[in-house]
């Protein structure tokens, strides 16, 4: 956020010299350098392994399955014992498809779990 | 010798322990195979620290080695006061590592192949992660089901799924392992199978055997890493899990 900023006032003004040229052409880079370098590791894992993919495809599923049925199971318990058939089931169910979204997102790391980072 | 897949995993009492109610608690062959897991580890561990060089010979290097590992992972994940937590993930680590790896030894029984031993590990992480947190934070640790900046109208609606989702770790933790090692060492078997019949059809059926054992072959070296990821990845949850125990809700 800070870099972009600081670069959108850095491109307004014309390059006079040429040791600002060169100061401006490093850093550009060593921030494609910094750009790059998650990016190829990334790219090392996937193809060195099929199984640590499958390990995370097994991962993500479980996430999925296990949040549906402590739903269900939850559900299920609270009708029997208030005696509400059918509405836990069918709220608890559809917040415990919540829940198995939410923890794929979580392990896919697409939402940022608020309590791993601070 | 049994073409039944499933035959591995079949429970055998050797002789009865206790008696509990009506229930009868028998020394199994899974009990045995723990118990050997366990020797194995302390031989291990023993025998690597007990020269204490300076310069540590290759049993003194791999022990070393296991400790760095489940210490790196640690602080990675929860941090340098994680560490406190380190006997209990090192010992996890290397008792489903060592089961895992003994699995894979024909004719041996894996451990890990039954949910009730891995579902008893999970909650064993999570009662360690509930009691901690309470202990440690008080009430404070069920900030944890109630991120910041969310709005008030929709909070009941997300304290619920964060319960939901916590509650569904043991399970989503437990049943990975368990199904992991359980497809894998089916899988292992009834490739074996194949070979075992195709063998006995001839000479056309000798060459065809060829192929499944090709592929035993390279499964084998699949389950390894298998046997090997499953521990590690069971260990890491393990310490994302005690981290929310240490610093819930920032």
């Amino acid at each position: 956020m800070a870099d972009g900023t600081r670069d959108k006032g850095e491109r307004q003004e014309p390059p006079d010299d040429e040791a600002a040229l060169s100061a401006r052409l490093k850093r550009l880079g060593d921030r494609i350098a910094q750009a790059k370098e998650p990016s190829e590791r990334g790219d090392d894992t996937r193809q060195t392994t099929d199984a640590s993919g499958m390990a995370r495809g097994f991962r993500l599923s479980t996430e999925l399955v296990a949040g549906v049925l402590v739903g269900a199971g939850l559900g299920w318990l609270l009708d029997r014992w208030l005696g509400i058939s059918p509405w836990g089931l069918i709220v608890f169910l559809l917040l415990g498809f919540a829940a198995g979204v939410l923890n794929v997102m979580r392990a896919a790391g697409i939402v940022r779990d608020p309590t791993v980072n601070d | 010798m049994a073409t039944d897949p499933i035959h591995q995993f079949q429970i055998v009492n050797f002789f009865p322990v206790a008696k509990v109610g009506g229930t009868e608690i028998a020394f199994t062959n899974s009990a045995a195979f723990m118990v050997a897991a366990v020797v194995i580890i302390t031989a291990f561990l023993l025998a690597g620290a007990a020269s204490r060089a300076m310069v540590p010979g290759r049993l003194q290097s791999a022990a070393e080695l296991v400790y760095e590992f489940v210490a790196t992972t640690i602080r990675s994940t929860a941090g340098a006061e994680g560490m406190r937590f380190f006997p209990f993930v090192f010992t996890l680590f290397t008792f489903i590592l060592t089961v895992n790896l003994i699995g894979l030894i024909p004719y041996t029984f894996t451990v890990t192949s039954h949910i009730i031993v891995t579902l008893a590990l999970a909650l064993t992480v999570f009662f360690t992660v509930l009691i901690y947190g309470l202990y440690r934070h008080g009430l404070h640790f069920f900030g944890l089901f109630a991120p910041k900046g969310i709005p008030v109208y929709i909070l009941p609606l997300i304290v619920c799924i964060e319960i939901l989702s916590f509650l569904s770790r043991p399970i989503s933790h437990s049943v990975r392992l368990f199904a992991n090692m359980l497809a894998g060492h089916i899988t292992l078997k009834v490739f074996a199978s194949f070979i075992a019949m195709l063998g006995s059809a001839g000479i056309i059926g000798v060459a065809g055997a060829t192929l499944p054992l090709a592929l035993v072959i390279g499964l084998t070296a699949l389950e390894l890493l298998v046997a090997f990821l499953q521990a590690y990845v069971f260990a890491i949850l393990t310490c994302i899990y005690l981290n929310d125990a240490i610093h819930p809700g920032h």
